[in-house]
């Protein structure tokens, strides 16, 4: 299981890539493991305003459906649409092109109460 | 993502075998089973176009033997056990007074005075409690042989070439719902033509010191037809298409196996039998009992248990099993609907408080292949 330390990461299973006044986000590789075979992503259009903490979409696996949670408070910049076509590639690259949206945040300090790859590889070893 | 007690759980003799093969393993009816190995889609596909391997060790057997094992079979169960030979399976229900289904399952006749009945894992202690219950005034011996029987399924277009090099009998003149006992390289065996999964197929009965040993020679010859060990998600998929019920799903403890479309294994004129008055009342309520339908979405989502049926706003049933069909890539859904039941008939799904459109549609939603 891939978990990248550049990233950091939610409870929920997202991960965050921050980049300016930008964050790239979508489920981690444990997650998608977990999940199984990715068949939806249903993710809100561009121009939606996220609220932290809140879910805001759903993947929808053969198995499951799950709720994805914002990790960040802000603004839909981006959104995926190779999903819509290809949503296997959140199971193949969930963290290349397996992303799902990006936003412009609007809080000074984004990173607040995300966790650090290793606080995150913590938490999934508890889960296995 | 939920964190699972494992060491309570009943395993099979392939467990190791299943994490060497990359399974990913969940608790299902009291076992440690494995859902998936490469995932579910791949799976599937796989059983469709190719040949599957699955462990359904947890599958329960019930031996019935004696005298008077006929004439109990024909009062504890709905199917007409008349016209069953030496070798042949029949599927049937199990119904309590009430007509409610203790179980369905599979006969196995050997002769007149012997056989057994496949039945599912979670209900297996129920059902030998139930079977020895009603088995007092009839002169028969029951025995739950569960632990000293493992099973494999072998399904698929290519499961008939995988296995007839490795068996002594010949599978051509196997016919579908039949079984012979036979040797797969030296390992008895109740080699049955059936499966849970519309391709064609065989269902293997071998003790369970056996068993790792015969799932690795199958592996390996099924190889260059490529073959995949296959996990309970891809079982329930492939079920799904083909319209089968799941206890617990279709069919329970209530009185109302008719709706189900399962009028076809009760046969009220073979005379008495456990449940019979209350399904023949059923049976004459025939217009106000709801319908279990085949509803494929006509838009983006997939259906899942309990999830609302209405029509033009007003609820008219619900989604007994749903998943996305690998084969025909969109949603579907065994589902209950009270009217509103004809082929071509528009219906919506509540998925999350959207309304997605679906038609009712003939089961099963993929052609079934299986050697009739």
């Amino acid at each position: 299981m891939e978990i990248p330390n550049d990233l950091h990461y939610t409870i929920e299973h997202e991960w965050v890539r921050m980049k300016n006044n930008r964050a790239t986000f979508g489920i981690s590789d444990f997650a998608q493991g977990q999940l199984g075979d990715v068949v939806f992503v249903e993710i809100p259009a561009e121009g939606t305003e996220l609220t932290k903490g809140s879910p805001f979409g759903v993947v929808e696996s053969v198995k499951t459906v799950s709720d994805i949670y914002a990790p960040v408070t802000g603004k839909v910049v981006k959104v995926n649409k190779d999903l819509e076509s290809q949503p296997e590639l959140v199971n193949s690259d969930p963290y290349g092109q397996g992303w799902m949206i990006e936003i412009e945040f609007s809080n000074s300090n984004p990173e607040q109460n995300l966790l650090s790859a290793a606080q995150y590889r913590e938490q999934c070893k508890d889960q296995e | 993502m939920v964190q699972n007690n494992t060491k309570d759980l009943k395993v099979t003799p392939l467990l190791d075998l299943h994490k060497e093969l990359g399974a990913k393993l969940v608790p299902f009816a009291g076992w440690n089973m494995p859902i998936q190995f490469s995932g579910v889609l791949n799976e599937h596909i796989c059983v469709r176009e190719k040949v599957g391997l699955f462990d359904v060790s947890h599958m329960g057997e019930i031996e019935v033997k004696g005298k008077g094992a006929k004439k109990f079979l024909q009062f504890l169960l709905s199917n007409n056990m008349e016209k069953m030979l030496d070798g042949s399976v029949l599927y049937s229900l199990m119904c309590y007074e009430n007509g409610g289904v203790v179980d369905d399952l599979l006969v196995y006749q050997f002769s007149e005075n012997h056989y057994f009945l496949c039945v599912n894992a979670s209900n297996s202690t129920k059902d030998y409690a139930w079977v020895e219950k009603q088995a007092s005034s009839f002169n028969v011996n029951i025995k739950n042989i569960s632990n000293e029987t493992s099973q494999l399924a072998l399904q698929g277009p290519f499961a008939k070439s995988v296995l007839q090099d490795l068996c002594d009998i010949s599978l051509n003149e196997l016919p579908y719902y039949n079984f012979r006992k036979g040797r797969i390289n030296n390992v008895e065996s109740i080699i049955s033509r059936t499966g849970y999964t519309g391709e064609d197929g065989f269902e293997l009965y071998l003790s369970p010191e056996k068993v790792s040993e015969v799932f690795r020679l199958i592996m390996d010859q099924g190889l260059p037809y490529g073959i995949q060990p296959i996990g309970l998600g891809a079982r329930d998929t492939l079920r799904i298409e083909m319209g089968y019920p799941l206890y617990g799903n279709e069919i329970d403890d209530n009185p109302t196996p008719l709706d189900a479309g399962l009028g076809w294994v009760i046969k009220f004129d073979k005379g008495e039998f456990l449940g019979r008055e209350s399904l023949l009342k059923q049976k004459e309520k025939k217009g106000q009992r709801q319908k279990l339908v085949g509803l494929k979405l006509l838009a983006r989502g997939v259906p899942r248990a309990h999830y609302q049926i209405s029509k033009n706003g007003k609820p008219v049933g619900e989604v007994a099993s749903g998943t996305f069909s690998p084969t025909l890539k969109t949603g579907i859904g065994l589902c209950y609907v009270t009217n509103e039941s004809e082929i071509g008939n528009h219906l919506d799904v509540k998925i999350r408080d959207q309304l997605v459109p679906a038609e009712v549609v003939k089961l099963p939603f993929v052609p079934s292949r299986v050697k009739k």
